[in-house]
């Protein structure tokens, strides 16, 4: 569990950098998000301990933002936007598609931990609607049956 | 400096970057570099050119050719033929009609034509991670001009003369604002930069932000010195990469500069600005919260009074303006506030910026004066409605706005002609919907994001969006009732008059806009159960004409085997079986299926 403790060591790294400044948590959370994909509960309270708050206030702020998870995501993030202006152009039939082909849907993630699916904010990326990005792959123009061969594409790699 | 005799200008912005500028770049210093171009010609990486709709947009000066739609194949031939031999690749140049033959510049461009670009000026003109660039243009002029030649009251004073109004959709004169907290008496004021830009559909912040930087670091300081304040914080949305970098790049030249940091030109004055990003949360973008944010806390707003400018950031006298806000304002310094007001209508001075988006030919980032014609924008610069579609509203002002219809396309757009027709500016989304877009569906789609927006603190906001939105399902579902409109429009005026912050009290506006100009579309899906826009799925009748050729395509795919039909003959869709799933219709190669 080398890899494990090199998370941690990171995380009080982090904490220790971050320690004295103004309004210190949410910028630690979003580093601790990085480091582990998720902020679990024991990450939470090494954060409270570490910043000396408490882990009721750690929790608050993590459920707070949609951006921290409490839970891995799964090894590829797809996120259809749902922004108006994808929407209008048919963003809805895009995710629809997607979860019926992973079986899931928005939120949740596939049981062999590859997928999970997201309906984001506006990625502000209008020009390109609808939009849907897989990670840091951007997908633009999409109509829903081009899904299937994107999602066979990241299961063959 | 070295002097070249040709740019190629790649556009940068998120929007290019996704369709594969980045590989663009790379691909062009390959090829310059292989024919022995690199002393003569240089390729630089600019902020969002607006018309992301060609995207992605690669311009070549002296010329200012305007080449669209750019791949990684293109550009072996544009630098053997036009950067080694002048001669202008005409197939890859921008056309606006499919017969034009015009050598496409900046300049005859009509979605460039009726613009006025202010704040967008350095946007697809400066290399944003370059402060010379910025220099060159009259960059950190304003700011040494407020600090060697003007007091604070000066500047407040010429703000308030300029009559600039708060950008992000307030509309709050931000001389006035600056008055305020330059009152308030603490030796430690802040200046806050609000760059969580949540409304959906809306992009100019992000643009400003990747385009040119420093217009918004310069502004921060001249207020800064205008209030009294030593330090700015930019909050800026997690989901703005891009933005996030180049800002803090430039941050961090502006300090190597001395342009921020201690003794600003010498002349005694300290200001440094730090990043703060957001997390995911809607509700941030509304002052109170967004502070609550920096200060690493649930964003959660709290009620005013106390206002920013007495008890802001850490309790201190604070200061927020928006990116775009920001923008304009070392413009106004330079040029004076008599030029500003001789831009836009009375009471609405200057331009204002649009990101064009969903049905409309050219999408983009588009900056007129105040007074513009709502027409000019849809069809001039954003060449109208694609598909010979019919135009059938634009929404503007995000969650908070309205959805104005065809009749009222004759407006001049500013502040208040938007708020009397029941939208409102907000941060400058603009999106176009057809014919094929259901208005009770918008309603719905709007209601769906507050509701899930809403931070929950007060009761109006959590628990009324939710009453009016299951309303709402419940109609778009075919199950709505009579009273149903009723029961919206009074829950629509409690929540306005009595939710906490700007969130919930504006969340109600696509529901009563949409009721006020397409009420007879809510009547059709009430009484007659019927959408007519053929969107709403649970409302739509499958049929099948006699188009069908009985290839039974149809009947293989139905998952609930509603249709009937042998070879070669008719198909029959039963509908009482039928659960609009739509796959019949997608599957069909004869176009015998239909929905009504």
């Amino acid at each position: 569990m080398s890899n494990h403790n090199e998370k941690y060591e990171k995380l009080a790294e982090v904490i220790q950098a971050h320690k004295e400044q103004k309004g210190a948590l949410m910028p630690v959370l979003q580093e601790a998000q990085n480091i582990f994909g998720c902020v679990s509960e024991d990450v939470q309270k090494v954060i409270a301990e570490g910043l000396g708050v408490t882990l009721s206030e750690v929790y608050g702020v993590a459920t707070f933002y949609s951006q921290f998870s409490l839970q891995p995501k799964g090894k590829y993030v797809a996120g259809v936007c749902l922004g108006t202006a994808c929407y209008v152009k048919n963003s809805q039939k895009v995710l629809d598609k997607l979860c019926s082909e992973l079986g899931i849907q928005p939120g949740q993630t596939t049981a062999d931990g590859l997928f999970s699916v997201q309906a984001t904010r506006c990625l502000g990326a209008c020009g390109l609607a609808p939009v849907m990005m897989i990670n840091d792959d951007v997908f633009g123009r999409l109509t829903e049956n081009e899904v299937p061969g994107i999602i066979a594409k990241y299961k063959a790699s | 400096m070295d002097l070249f005799r040709a740019h190629v200008l790649v556009c940068g912005g998120t929007g290019c970057t996704s369709s594969g500028s980045a590989e663009l770049i790379a691909r062009f210093e390959e090829q310059i570099a292989k024919n022995g171009l690199d002393k003569e010609v240089k390729v630089i990486r600019t902020g969002c050119f607006g018309l992301c709709e060609a995207g992605p947009v690669v311009i070549v000066y002296p010329e200012g050719t305007f080449y669209s739609r750019i791949r990684v194949e293109d550009v072996d031939e544009i630098v053997s033929e036009h950067l080694l031999k002048g001669r202008t690749v005409q197939h890859l140049v921008y056309k606006e009609k499919a017969d034009e033959e015009q050598h496409a510049t900046l300049e005859n461009i009509d979605f460039y034509r009726p613009q006025m670009r202010l704040a967008l000026r350095n946007c697809g003109v400066i290399d944003p991670e370059n402060i010379d660039e910025y220099i060159a243009f009259d960059g950190y002029k304003a700011l040494a001009k407020v600090l060697t030649e003007m007091s604070p009251e000066d500047v407040i004073q010429e703000m308030i003369k300029s009559g600039l109004r708060g950008r992000g959709g307030g509309g709050f004169p931000t001389g006035k604002k600056w008055q305020f907290a330059a009152a308030s008496k603490s030796e430690q004021k802040y200046i806050i930069c609000n760059a969580d830009e949540g409304d959906p559909g809306a992009f100019m912040d992000r643009s400003i932000l990747e385009g040119d930087p420093h217009s918004v670091i310069e502004a921060m300081a001249i207020g800064g010195y205008a209030i009294g304040a030593s330090e700015g914080y930019v909050y800026v949305r997690a989901e703005y990469p891009i933005a996030v970098k180049r800002l803090q790049h430039a941050i961090n030249q502006a300090r190597e500069y001395g342009l921020l940091g201690k003794n600003i030109f010498g002349t005694g004055f300290d200001f440094d600005i730090f990043i703060r990003l957001g997390a995911g949360a809607f509700v941030c973008g509304e002052e109170t919260a967004l502070m609550r944010s920096i200060e690493g806390m649930r964003g959660e707003p709290t009620p005013k009074p106390p206002f920013p400018a007495v008890r802001g950031l850490f309790d201190k006298p604070s200061n927020i303006n928006n990116v775009e806000t920001y923008a304009n304002i070392p413009l106004i310094i330079n040029k004076g506030a008599d030029w500003f007001t001789s831009i836009g209508t009375p009471g609405n001075s200057g331009t204002k910026v649009f990101a064009l988006g969903g049905k409309i030919n050219n999408t983009g980032l588009v900056e007129v004066p105040m007074g513009t014609p709502l027409r000019d924008v849809i069809y001039k610069i954003g060449g109208g409605i694609p598909n010979g579609k019919a135009f059938k509203a634009v929404q503007t002002g995000g969650p908070s706005g309205g959805c104005i219809p065809a009749e009222n396309l004759d407006i001049a757009i500013d502040y208040d002609s938007l708020t009397a027709i029941g939208s409102m500016m907000g941060s400058g989304g603009m999106i176009v919907m057809d014919e094929d877009n259901c208005m009770v569906d918008i309603a719905r789609f709007f209601l769906d994001f507050t509701v899930d927006e809403s931070c929950g603190k007060c009761t109006p906001c959590r628990i009324g969006t939710r009453r009016m939105l299951e309303i709402l399902e419940r109609i778009t579902e075919g199950k709505g009732e009579e009273g149903d409109i009723e029961k919206l429009e009074a829950l629509a005026a409690n929540i306005k008059a009595t939710a906490l912050c700007g969130l919930g009290q504006t969340a109600p506006n696509p529901v009563l806009s949409t009721l006020k100009y397409f009420r007879h579309e809510y009547e059709a899906h009430i009484k007659e159960k019927r959408c007519p826009a053929h969107h709403c799925q649970k409302l739509l009748n499958y049929e099948i004409t006699d188009k069908c050729r009985g290839c039974t395509a149809c009947a293989r795919v139905c998952p609930v085997n509603a249709i009937t039909g042998s070879v070669k003959e008719m198909h029959h869709i039963d509908t009482t079986k039928c659960i609009k799933c739509g796959s019949c219709m997608e599957k069909c190669r004869f176009g015998a299926i239909v929905k009504n």
